[in-house]
């Protein structure tokens, strides 16, 4: 085969230099009647081209001033490609000459030109777009480079053009397409600067000084606050496949772009032909794109953010991918316990075991105390197992509660919690065979509280439990529990 | 005869073809615009605006129908679309007829070459960007009040309303000149907007080949951060001469009796 490829370029030597003046991606004129490209407003993306050559696609995109909500209550003037931020979605073969009209509507106060990431040309098209309100501009360019590109607005002053919403995504198809998804959405983080505070309510002007300082008011997917919760967040069903165009308009940060438990399969970050697997974020510059690509598993609610996490809880950077159909246990189970756990300390009434500690100084401390002080210990440190009714879990946690095996042997049951259990053990009937760590946190006066509060709860024979005897027994070594019994 | 009598008699003479119009004098004197005016275009060189009169307010929809009434030739429909493009006062119900209601706001939709038209015809001409510059710099109290953010952000408010609401009459609160409107209601034509060089991609200002294009007007703007006026320009470079819009309008100039213009 290589042989033949040789021999057919020596054979052909005077195709070959036209061969490399074409280049790359460039599949010769357009073929074919001129193709109306197919727009489409986010979260949506055009149907994928079929077309096996290269054609001339006409794309008519018309530039809109218009006051939508940024935020529930809140209002500010976007400046849009198409009447969305971000703009509509365009969808091109690689090879295609695409002829593009730029219209800005009479009702504009400013003009507006675009520059597409996918142009191969000075200015990727600004210079020879630059309309008046009620005015049109035509170029045309050939699509050279597949991938996925953002365009923008390219006008005086850009900052505020791009701030005011002015981008969008425009697809370059490899020639043999995209593999087949069930699903394909539009995605495009922006940040906005308002003169007024996040969510405060009204008519919103723009903030240039914010915008220089890079201090965002809302960071925002698809344009506005909620735009993909609630009834438009994005679905799909399990075990389908879920491909995500995701850009980033800027104007200034950097997208930590992340979907809360879902895992990418497959990432074309930076929007280029490279594709990194098992993803958990993907960083999306501004003024840059990335394809993500998974598999749903599991139902529920998946929520997209920007993984600078204030961003998302405080500033709007939140959006939902509701995934419906049948739970799958054997990959997430769904909640299997739930008990408190308040952390060695983190009690939420600890004077009890003050008082209980004071007592012990002065000497004077009653079987009382010790029980109310080992209540508040054994709920913070012993109830995450044993459970705050001492029954344990079957199978797992043995019992406190009416325990035959903490009767039994009341001095073994304090070397259990000073040096830990491993192996097997029957309580009650049941054989449990698993680790019980040392509880080396806990002093002296801690352990002979708990044991005390356990000996006198749940039907067990009652008794105390002094610190002098858990010193003792903390100075022997560990006990072989498990072979004694 | 003296020539400020020459010159009352004329405007009298005048006032019977478009009805006096109401001009306000400008001193002028030392300006530093935001465009660069010497051969440096990143220095700032100041200039001197010699003393002109400008109008108090916009041309109004009612003026500009007197006019249209006396000269045929610029009703539409009458004017070759290469002073004019097709939206040439697309809001009137006829050539003679402004749309109802409008007669006190400024007219839209107007060419460069139609406002000419309109100032010669009642002896004046456009003001140069550095007049309307110079004009649009002052508030109701100072000639100069562009280092005001306040100044700044009234003008950016009305850049970020949407053109589709219905325009205001003309005669809002006048500044310190007695001139009136010259933000907050209508973009507004100038004489020599064909020469702020200004790119369709505003990125390549920094471009070394750009005097090779563009010579000694070409445009950086000195002062980044008066967005403000860089916006207007930006406009106004985006248009020809035919061109017209429906937040376009203009008003006119003349030079101070007894001052060369």
């Amino acid at each position: 085969m290589r042989k033949f490829v040789v021999a057919a370029a020596l054979a052909l030597p005077l195709l070959a230099p036209a061969a490399d003046k074409a280049g790359p991606g460039d599949f010769g004129p357009p073929r074919g009647a001129p193709v109306h490209a197919v727009l489409t407003s986010p979260p949506n993306v055009p149907p994928p081209i079929t077309r096996d050559y290269p054609a001339r696609v006409i794309v008519e995109l018309e530039v809109q001033e218009k006051e939508m909500p940024i935020s529930e209550g809140v209002s500010y003037t976007f400046w849009t490609f198409g009447g969305t931020t971000p703009g509509s979605f365009i969808r091109v073969r690689q090879g295609d000459t695409v002829e593009f009209h730029l219209k800005n509507s009479p009702d504009s106060k400013m003009p507006h030109n675009i520059d597409l990431h996918g142009v191969t040309g000075p200015g990727g098209g600004a210079a020879s777009s630059f309309t008046a309100p009620g005015h049109e501009s035509k170029f045309t360019f050939k699509a050279l480079n597949e991938g996925i590109y953002v365009y923008h607005c390219a006008t005086a002053p850009v900052g505020m053009h791009i701030a005011n919403g002015m981008y969008g995504l425009i697809l370059v198809e490899p020639p043999k397409g995209l593999p087949k998804v069930d699903h394909e959405y539009y995605v495009m983080q922006g940040d906005f600067y308002t003169a007024g505070k996040y969510r405060e309510k009204g008519r919103q002007a723009f903030d240039m000084e914010k915008a220089i300082d890079e201090r965002p008011t809302y960071v925002l997917f698809n344009g506005a606050e909620g735009s993909l919760t609630g009834d438009r967040a994005l679905k799909a069903n399990v075990n389908e496949t879920v491909r995500l165009f995701v850009g980033n308009g800027g104007p200034n940060l950097v997208s930590s772009f992340h979907v809360i438990g879902a895992i990418f399969d497959e990432v074309r970050f930076e929007g280029g032909t490279n594709a990194q697997k098992n993803v958990q974020t993907t960083l999306i510059p501004a003024g840059g794109a990335a394809i993500a690509t998974f598999r749903t598993r599991v139902p529920g609610s998946y929520v997209m953010v920007d993984h600078s996490i204030f961003r998302a809880f405080n500033k709007g950077a939140l959006a939902i991918l509701k995934v419906d159909g049948a739970e799958d246990k054997t990959i997430y189970s769904g909640k299997e316990l739930d008990s408190v756990y308040l952390g060695d300390r983190a009690g939420p009434n600890l004077n009890a075991v003050a008082t209980a500690t004071a007592s012990a100084e002065r000497g004077t401390l009653s079987l009382e105390e010790q029980i109310k002080a080992g209540e508040a210990l054994f709920s913070g440190t012993c109830s995450v197992c044993h459970q705050a009714n001492g029954a344990g879990l079957p199978g797992v946690f043995p019992p406190l509660a009416k325990s035959d095996f903490l009767a039994a042997d009341v001095k073994r049951a304090q070397g259990i919690v000073l040096h830990g259990l491993s192996g097997k053990v029957t309580v009650n009937g049941s054989d449990y065979n698993s680790v019980m760590p040392p509880m080396t946190q806990l002093n002296d006066d801690e352990v002979a509280n708990i044991l005390t509060y356990v000996l006198n709860s749940w039907g067990n024979p009652g008794g105390r439990v002094l610190a002098d005897e858990v010193r003792k027994r903390r100075a022997e070594a560990a006990p072989v529990a498990a072979a004694a019994h | 005869m003296h020539p400020r009598r020459l010159a009352a008699a004329l405007g009298l003479a005048l006032s019977g073809l478009a009805q006096a119009a109401d001009y306000a004098s400008l001193p002028g004197g030392r300006f530093d615009s935001a465009l660069p005016q010497g051969d440096a275009p990143d220095a700032v060189v100041t200039v001197g605006v010699a003393p002109f009169a400008l109008r108090r307010t916009p041309v109004t929809v009612a003026e500009y129908a007197r006019f249209v009434e006396t000269h045929p030739e610029w009703r539409r429909g009458a004017v070759p679309a290469l002073l004019a493009d097709a939206r040439y006062l697309v809001g009137w119900r006829g050539p003679l007829e402004p749309p109802p209601g409008a007669a006190a706001r400024p007219v839209v939709d107007v060419s460069w070459f139609a406002a000419r038209a309109f100032c010669e015809s009642e002896g004046a001409r456009l003001p140069t960007w550095l007049e309307w510059e110079y004009a649009a710099a002052a508030d109701e109290t100072r000639t100069d009040a562009r280092a005001d953010p306040a100044w700044r952000r009234r003008i950016l408010g009305w850049y970020e309303r949407p053109g589709s609401a219905a325009l205001p009459d003309v005669g809002g609160p006048p500044d310190v000149h007695g001139v009136s409107d010259l933000h907050g209601v209508v973009w507004e034509w100038v004489e020599d907007f064909n020469a702020l060089f200004i790119s369709g991609d505003s990125r390549t200002q920094g471009d070394p080949d750009r005097a090779r294009f563009c010579g000694a007007g070409a445009i950086g703007l000195l002062d980044r951060e008066n967005y403000a006026v860089l916006m207007r320009v930006a406009f106004l470079s985006s248009l020809g001469a035919a061109d017209t819009a429906g937040t376009l309008g203009f008003r006119c100039a003349r030079a101070q009796p007894g001052v060369s213009p």
